[in-house]
């Protein structure tokens, strides 16, 4: 970032203490709000977290009891299991679906910009809504708006929402319904910045359009296919309202993820020491994995 | 660190666009244009993309149109939707209005409102200590807000309802107030992080001028930066209302009893409800929509490039 340069020579003029206090005093609403509502909570979180929660009796040291609780649990063990699938599938859905979208509608004609606007409204419209539309789309009788299409083709109708085999996937074709479209758009601003005399050079060498692809376009995206990477993998791990607006966790527990389960736990059953271990576990793999995958960009941004 | 927040200054400045209107203007041939060649000619790659874009727009905008036509259908229910409503009737959003879905909507406007501005404010005053000043301890204030980013509501829910019913230090109790879920939102890492990188862009020159003329600090923000930064204020803007309206998890848990629901949560209430049918729940999803439409389409641009700039939806 060639921005953040600013030559200390430039900034004089004014007073040591004044110097010194200004800044804080703007920092220090936004200071305020973070540390109340942002790190103070996790700090609780993490001290509740070795404590069984009683109200008006006074919280009890337990130590680890809340974390080997909630990791052996077993709806605990499944909701992992679905994190994962839930989470991978969907990122790797949208991010392909996304390019795709991007390939077909990159251009700068007005109908595609039209097009592009369209696409685009999962992305705005509140999950929330987007959980009644899928609702209703995945209506369970050969009415429905999906299950008449399937009829068409001579398939019977399919329990989209109330299958335990099959919720799972149809909370996952969600997912990817609504990001495919984000990622579209990061990833058409990662197209408009290949050289296109890549292109003529590479059709000048006689080269295949899929080789262009390939060994052109590719290369030059990395860093956009990267940053949608990381976002979509960070998200995936802490799902909560696309699986919470769309089946509660149901069927039978089997789109239960690690995020509804933790609030499960917290807010019905008010056991707010474990549901403070599950989610201490959830960030510490949420941070692990942040930086990791920032160290990796940095090592591959080192040019 | 670098976040995936990327300059959006570079990024937002649109490519020149190609050429395409003026006859034998053109450069390069329309193949060049695009990673796949698109070639604007009719021919079979151009009868097909017209195919895919049809199939593309079938998938992600004709699912609206279910709603929209089921909000207005009588009798709605998951069988016999259509695209088209059959039976117009206002009836969805009459029954809707009885079961206090303008009451929902309102306080989802006050808390859209009020935590849009607040949020804009703070992170405009932050923006500019970290942009326009050095100070000790800079760059670990930097740090903080981009934790704040990797700290979602999801994580912290649960101490988070604690604290929200027991303010420390002052111990007042926010729950079921919209100042539960307006202040939260206040402190947002990513328009931290946007706004100052666009601020450390304005030129010392200006800020020196100005200096000289005896401007003080507030004034200085307010009538020289401030209306330099207009187009990553709206990014700030549009992002931000996007993202307060999309929150769920928030009002849920800062909620006393279900009347403090935004319009959003308020869907699963309608949901449950076994006296009203299908159309009504569409009819308040439709009430749900039209605000985040009405922003998204006067303000895609700065909300497409703010994405582009690495922005997260939540």
């Amino acid at each position: 970032m060639t921005a953040t340069v600013t030559t200390p020579a430039t900034r004089r003029g004014r007073g040591p203490t004044r110097k010194s206090v200004v800044p804080w005093l703007f920092l220090a609403p936004g200071l305020l709000l973070a540390l109340v509502f942002k790190f103070w909570p996790m700090a609780k979180g993490v001290w509740l977290s070795f404590f069984d929660v009683r109200p008006f009796l006074g919280d009890k040291w337990t130590g680890l009891d809340n974390y080997t609780r909630v990791l052996t649990d077993h709806r605990f063990q499944d909701a992992i299991g679905h994190t994962l699938i839930l989470g991978i599938g969907q990122s790797l859905g949208a991010i392909l679906l996304g390019f795709a979208l991007a390939l077909l509608l990159e251009g700068q004609t007005r109908s595609l910009k039209i097009l592009r606007t369209a696409v685009f409204l999962p992305a705005v419209t509140a999950t929330a809504v987007v959980g009644e539309l899928w609702r209703l789309m995945y209506y369970p009788t050969s009415d429905g708006l999906l299950n008449s299409g399937l009829h068409l083709l001579g398939l019977g109708p399919v329990q989209f929402l109330d299958n335990p085999d099959i919720a799972l996937y149809s909370t996952m074709a969600m997912g990817i319904w609504i990001w495919a479209p984000y990622n579209m758009v990061i990833l058409l601003a990662g197209l408009a910045g290949v050289d296109r005399s890549l292109y003529e050079a590479a059709a000048m060498d006689g080269v295949s359009l899929w080789q262009r692809l390939r060994h052109v376009t590719l290369p030059a995206i990395r860093p956009a296919l990267m940053i949608v990477l990381t976002l979509a993998t960070i998200r995936g791990l802490r799902v909560f309202t696309e699986v919470y607006v769309l089946t509660g966790g149901g069927p039978a527990g089997s789109t239960e993820v690690w995020m509804t389960r933790a609030y499960t736990l917290g807010f019905t059953r008010n056991d707010i020491g474990g549901a403070s271990a599950a989610s201490v576990v959830l960030l510490c793999v949420t941070l692990l994995l942040t930086v990791t995958v920032n160290h990796f960009r940095k090592r591959g941004d080192a040019r | 660190m670098s976040a995936p927040v990327i300059d959006p200054v570079r990024t937002t400045v649109p490519r020149p666009a190609p050429k395409r209107s003026g006859k034998g203007q053109r450069t390069t041939p329309a193949r060049f244009d695009t990673a796949l060649g698109w070639n604007d000619k009719p021919g079979a790659a151009w009868a097909l993309r017209i195919l895919l874009c049809a199939t593309a727009l079938g998938i992600f905008a004709v699912p609206f149109l279910a709603i929209l036509s089921g909000a207005f259908t009588k009798n709605a229910s998951g069988s016999s939707l259509s695209f088209l409503p059959h039976d117009s009737t206002l009836l969805n959003f009459t029954v809707a209005g009885e079961r206090g879905i303008w009451d929902y909507f309102s306080n989802s406007l006050v808390i859209a409102g009020g935590g849009l501005l607040l949020q804009l404010v703070v992170c405009t005053l932050a923006a500019y200590a970290l942009a326009r000043h050095r100070f000790r301890g800079q760059a670990l204030v930097l740090t903080l807000f981009m934790l704040t980013m990797m700290l979602p509501e999801e994580v912290i829910a649960i101490p988070l309802s604690l604290v929200l019913g027991d303010v420390p230090v002052v111990h007042l109790d926010l729950k079921g107030t919209v100042w539960g879920v307006i202040l939260p939102l206040g402190a947002w890492g990513f328009s931290v992080m946007m706004l100052t990188e666009f601020m450390k862009d304005i030129p010392d020159e200006i800020e020196e001028a100005a200096r000289l003329d005896g401007v003080g600090e507030l004034r200085m923000l307010w009538q020289i930066v401030l209306p330099l930064c207009k187009p990553a204020l709206g990014v700030a803007g549009v992002l931000g209302f996007i993202m307060i309206w999309d929150q769920y998890l928030l009002p849920l848990i800062a909620a006393k009893d279900p009347t403090d629901y935004t319009v959003t949560v308020a869907l699963s209430v309608l949901r449950t409800d076994p006296e009203v049918g299908s159309g009504v729940v569409l009819a308040g999803a439709v009430i749900a929509l039209v605000p985040s439409l009405i922003v998204y389409l006067l303000l895609q641009r700065s909300l497409v490039s703010g994405i582009a700039a690495g922005a997260t939806k939540g």
